[in-house]
């Protein structure tokens, strides 16, 4: 038996223009004419859009996100899958200890971890900028990559690496060649959830950047600082799309974020 | 000689000691079985022998050969996991030819040894097929084949059949002992469930606590179990503690309380000198009977009488405490009635 219930009805409504009224607003103001912000527009133009690709940095520091969150991902991949494996595969001192340290800096708040990151790759040792905001970012992705990771090698049998042993594959063999196809899945949701969680960073990112060197959200930021024109509107509607691409193909990979929360 | 040897071989994981000097052997050919109740440490051994694990002390030998370092992956043993392990990311047919591919054998040659080993396992027409489509049964035989097909040294089981139906299960084990036979192949069987074992066996050991009880044929095992714990395991359920025992050649004669008992030699499968009788719930007859004071007879009352549909089980009480007997018959006995309880001199055997 279903009964409407006509207070949850409206109160889901509630939620939903609550969580994506704001969404809908800055999409139809960033088809303003004019030169201000307004809700609602004047008018319909795509001027806008148009300046995005027209006003130095955007397009640049597009660049820079995308490379700094594909190559940390990359390093983060290279770290995290052999520790994701270990961790979910065997037991040893320290294990627990280590598991904490790689969760750490979802733990960490983002403003500490960039201020130390900062202090001691930057200031101390000098490292280039470019350097520091990829091994922040590496850091950053670093939880995401181990956590899904080793949630999908756990439901995967070990038997199953056994008996490819006991075939005669040797344990590399065996890692690439039985392991690595069984946790595609796994794999490709990890680099994605935390590509989503490089590219948006701005608490990390705002430490490790400067001259020449900056991120989409930083260079947003700061023209937000200096203009009031519905750019920033535009840019937002089209990272909004690239974004629900993503979220579509993790869903369809593996139906949805639940794979994540649910463990 | 024997083909497999454990010789004195310890396991512990952590500071557990699950197998204290353990020794097996097993010929070439044959298949052998370990029985006995769950964590007694049937798996720790044929993870053992795979290589999965490795052994404190004590030495594994094989066709002569010291395997005890030997890597998994170069042992060429077949392993049949209980819950399958097929590789879910490839086909039937790339499954069984893992272990050809791994030994680098020529495509055609892979082909025509998958084709075979699927019929062997009747598993014809499912190559193209993936373990996610398949039956448990099905998955199984794929399982079974995949260890063949590298035609191993030695064939591993443990607990195939634990996960299949009962109907399935008994089928399986005829398959299993079937193809065993036919490719004469050297088999190690882990299992907890008694008839399984005996049925498909040559030889079947007996485990408790990491120790072998008992290691005969599963007719000797099942006739003269060499200790408590091994008649307790196979259902003999009746006990006697003898005060005197003295031997005439065959002939034993056993005294408890006065009362006069003779039982059959075990074929040297026990110490001379044990006094523990032991006899099956089946074998012990209830005589309405109660004039005589015969030998291997015992005066008792029936307690709790239970009807179990081909016969009836009596819980009879008696100066020696309390036995069980299982027993066909029309009309049965009222609780409280006076009974003679009968021990057949070649059902009443001696136990350590
Ligand atoms: N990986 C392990 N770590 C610690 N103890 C284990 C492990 N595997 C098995 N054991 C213990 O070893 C004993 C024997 O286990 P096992 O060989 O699996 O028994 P069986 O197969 O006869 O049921 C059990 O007491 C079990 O708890
Ligand atoms: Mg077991």
């Amino acid at each position: 038996m279903r009964e409407k219930h006509f207070g949850l009805g409206l109160f889901s409504l509630l939620v939903f223009i609550f969580l994506l009224g704001p969404l809908l607003i800055i999409s139809v103001t960033s088809f303003e004419p004019g030169t201000v912000l307004k809700f609602p527009p004047e008018g319909f133009s795509l001027r806008w859009y148009e300046n995005i690709f027209k006003t130095g940095g955007f397009i640049r520091t597009f660049q820079i996100s995308i490379i700094v969150s594909l190559l940390g991902n990359l390093l983060a991949l290279i770290l995290g899958i052999p520790a994701a494996y270990a961790l979910s595969r065997y037991d040893f001192k320290g294990k627990s200890l280590l598991n904490a340290i790689f969760l750490s800096p979802v733990l960490i708040p983002g403003i500490v971890l960039g201020f130390t990151l900062m202090k001691y790759l930057i200031v101390v040792y000098q490292l280039p900028m470019y350097l520091g905001l990829l091994i922040g970012h590496t850091i950053i992705m670093l939880p995401f990559i181990i956590r899904v990771i080793a949630s999908s090698l756990s439901s995967f049998d070990f038997a199953v690496e056994e008996a490819a042993l006991s075939l005669g594959a040797g344990r590399v063999r065996t890692f690439f060649q039985v392991v690595l196809p069984n946790i595609r899945s796994g794999i490709l949701a990890a680099v994605l959830i935390a590509f989503l969680e490089s590219f948006n960073n701005v608490d990390i990112s705002v430490f490790m950047t400067g001259p020449g060197v900056s991120t989409l959200p930083i260079q947003m930021l700061t023209y937000v600082e200096n203009y009031f024109d519905p750019t920033i509107a535009a840019i937002s509607v089209l990272l909004m799309v690239l974004t629900g691409l993503l979220m579509f193909f993790i869903e369809r990979i593996m139906g949805g974020l639940t794979y994540f929360t649910k463990r | 000689m024997a083909l497999l040897t454990l010789d004195q071989v310890s396991v512990a994981y952590d500071n557990q000691t699950i197998l204290k000097d353990f020794s097996l052997e097993l010929e070439k050919g044959k298949l052998l079985s370990l029985l006995g109740p769950s964590g007694c440490g049937k798996t720790t051994t044929l993870r053992l022998i795979a290589g999965f694990l490795e052994a404190k002390q004590g030495k594994f030998l094989f066709g002569g050969k010291d395997y005890t370092r030997v890597p998994v992956n170069k042992r060429n043993f077949g392993f049949v996991f209980q819950s399958y392990a097929l590789f879910p990311h490839l086909s039937v047919y790339d499954n069984v030819a893992f272990g050809l591919r791994m030994r680098k054998v020529k495509d055609r040659d892979v082909s025509e040894r998958v084709m075979r080993m699927l019929e062997v396992v009747n598993l014809n027409g499912f190559e193209k097929r993936f373990p996610q489509e398949l039956s448990g049964g099905q998955r199984q035989r794929v399982a079974i084949a995949r260890a063949l097909v590298i035609e191993p040294d030695l064939l591993l089981f443990d607990e195939p059949l634990s996960n299949l139906d009962a109907n399935l299960r008994v089928n399986m084990r005829v398959e299993i002992r079937r193809i065993q036979q036919e490719l004469g192949i050297t088999t190690l069987y882990v299992s907890h469930d008694q008839e399984e074992c005996f049925s498909i066996s040559d030889q079947v050991a007996i485990m408790n606590k990491g120790i072998v009880e008992q290691l005969d044929r599963p007719e000797t095992i099942f006739k003269y179990p060499a200790t408590e714990f091994v008649a307790r395991f196979i259902g003999f359920h009746n006990f006697i503690e003898f005060d005197e025992r003295s031997d005439a050649g065959d002939a034993i004669s056993l005294k408890v309380g006065g009362r006069l008992f003779t039982a059959t030699a075990n074929p040297g499968t026990v110490r001379p000198g044990a006094r523990k009788g032991a006899i099956r719930p089946d074998d012990l007859i209830v005589s309405g009977d109660t004039g005589q004071e015969a030998a291997n007879a015992l005066p008792g009352m029936i307690k709790v009488s239970t009807y179990l549909g081909r016969s009836y089980q009596y819980v009879v009480e008696t100066e020696l405490g309390d036995f069980t007997a299982n027993q066909e018959m029309e009309t049965p006995y009222f609780s409280g009635q006076r009974v003679n309880l009968i021990f057949p001199q070649d059902k009443l055997v001696l136990v350590e």
